[in-house]
């Protein structure tokens, strides 16, 4: 039988929400959560062993030492091998997964699993280096994605031949494998290109990486320059006039802060539910930093601090959203002449 | 978002505390903030220091939107 150490946030390993979230790491032996359903889906081939919890922001603050503490942690048990989450979109709970999968497979030689929502961030960080099964974006996906899981795992575990991308249901990592085929290329490639041109769906055997990177835009003279603030973090006037959603925003907000020197608890608030909104709400400031602005601005230090600014719920939230919330929002900087932003996120 | 303000010309500075996350979604001007909850302050100081780390950071926010970079520069 194979053994199993199961990797999971404070939230699936049922400690508690966003307040907990900065929890250190600890260990539980046996199953825990969504461990019950791996041990279904298992079955007599493997057992997980021990369970190791972190809190999302406790992870993602201390990326090196929890990393080590969680290391540590495994070792004890021995594991044959490793799975963490599955993540779904969750991107902090994501990132944790991909760096410790990678680190249990480099420290101790051993397969890991985990899965994720293709939007995750932790998928263009470790897709290469893990396997990734490719989840929905949120828990409601959980049986399917612990059998792929649970299926892969044992593969790995008892060392069997994996199967392509679409038929273990992991996202690809960019390895080419030579396979015998029954057609030559030339008779493949026509018949593609005879689909494409008729507009039938084919499958390349060749897929184009996909890298989008932009440019960085010159440097401005901030002393002169008109500057605005945006945010992912949530910050909208008290009572979220807009109702900006607390995840998967589908909307952002403007708002003004003309005269307003400083954001208290009586003016602002946070609407993000993925994040302890207690620091945000206590003071504003702490993720939008008007103050500090507005003092700069009279020393001189910025030419203004732009009248308006702009903020929506960066939690769970689709790239397609964002990328349309920001080219709408860079549409009407560029149009109020402002030269520079400064984008803050939890 | 920070991608797409940047593609519009608008040099845009990413205050944020998971600098992976920042770049692996392509930020340019990345500053690495104090804590997932509250990127610019930290509630475990007093509130004169507490406002002296964030202005700290807007200054070394501000200094990156004075700095032409050729790729992706995390400014510590």
């Amino acid at each position: 039988m194979l053994r199993v150490v199961h990797y999971l946030n404070q939230f699936f390993g049922q400690i508690g929400g966003e307040d907990k979230a900065s929890i250190p790491p600890m260990v539980k032996e046996g199953p825990v959560g969504p461990g019950m359903a791996f041990k279904g889906s298992f079955g007599d081939k493997a057992e997980i062993v021990a369970t190791v919890i972190c809190g999302d922001s406790y992870f993602n603050e201390n990326i090196e030492k929890a990393t080590q503490e969680i290391l540590q942690m495994i070792e004890r048990y021995k594991p044959d091998v490793f799975i963490a989450g599955p993540a779904f979109n969750a991107g902090r709970y994501g990132t944790a997964c991909g760096t410790i999968c990678k680190a249990v497979q480099d420290k101790f030689g051993i397969p890991a699993v985990t899965g994720m929502y293709p939007e995750n961030p932790g998928v263009d960080l470790y897709k290469k280096h893990v396997y990734i099964i490719k989840t929905t974006d949120s828990a409601a996906g959980m049986k399917n994605a612990v059998s792929k899981m649970a299926s892969l795992a044992l593969k790995l575990g008892f060392k069997e031949p994996i199967g392509a991308p679409e038929e273990e249901g992991y996202i690809p990592r960019g390895i080419r494998k030579n396979i015998f085929v029954e057609e030559r290329a030339s008779k493949r490639a026509v018949e593609m290109l005879i689909k494409k041109l008729k507009g039938e769906p084919f499958t390349t055997e060749c897929p184009m990486p996909d890298f989008d990177r932009v440019p960085p835009a010159k440097a401005v003279n901030v002393k002169e320059a008109l500057i605005a603030l945006v945010t992912s973090g949530g910050i909208v006037p008290k009572g979220n006039p807009d109702h900006i959603e607390s995840s998967s925003a589908s909307k952002y907000g403007k708002y003004s802060i003309e005269g307003i020197d400083n954001l208290t608890s009586e003016t602002h608030e946070t609407a993000h539910g993925g994040y302890d909104p207690v620091y945000a709400n206590e003071d504003p400031d702490r993720v939008l930093p008007v103050d500090a602005l507005r003092e700069l601005e009279r020393e001189g230090k910025i030419g203004k601090l732009y009248n308006y600014y702009y903020a929506t719920v960066g939690n769970g939230t689709s790239v397609a959203n964002a990328k349309r919330f920001a080219q709408n929002i860079a549409k009407e900087l560029l149009e109020a002449k402002v030269q520079a932003v400064i984008l803050t996120s939890t | 978002m920070v991608k797409e303000l940047e593609r519009a010309g608008i040099p845009t500075v990413h205050v944020c505390t998971i600098v992976p996350i920042s770049k692996t979604v392509g930020a340019n001007r990345i500053v690495p903030a104090v804590a997932i909850p509250h990127p610019l302050g930290n509630p475990s100081l007093g509130p004169k220091e507490e406002y002296a780390l964030r202005k700290k950071l807007v200054e070394k926010a501000l200094k990156a939107l004075e700095t032409d970079i050729e790729g992706q520069t995390v400014f510590e």
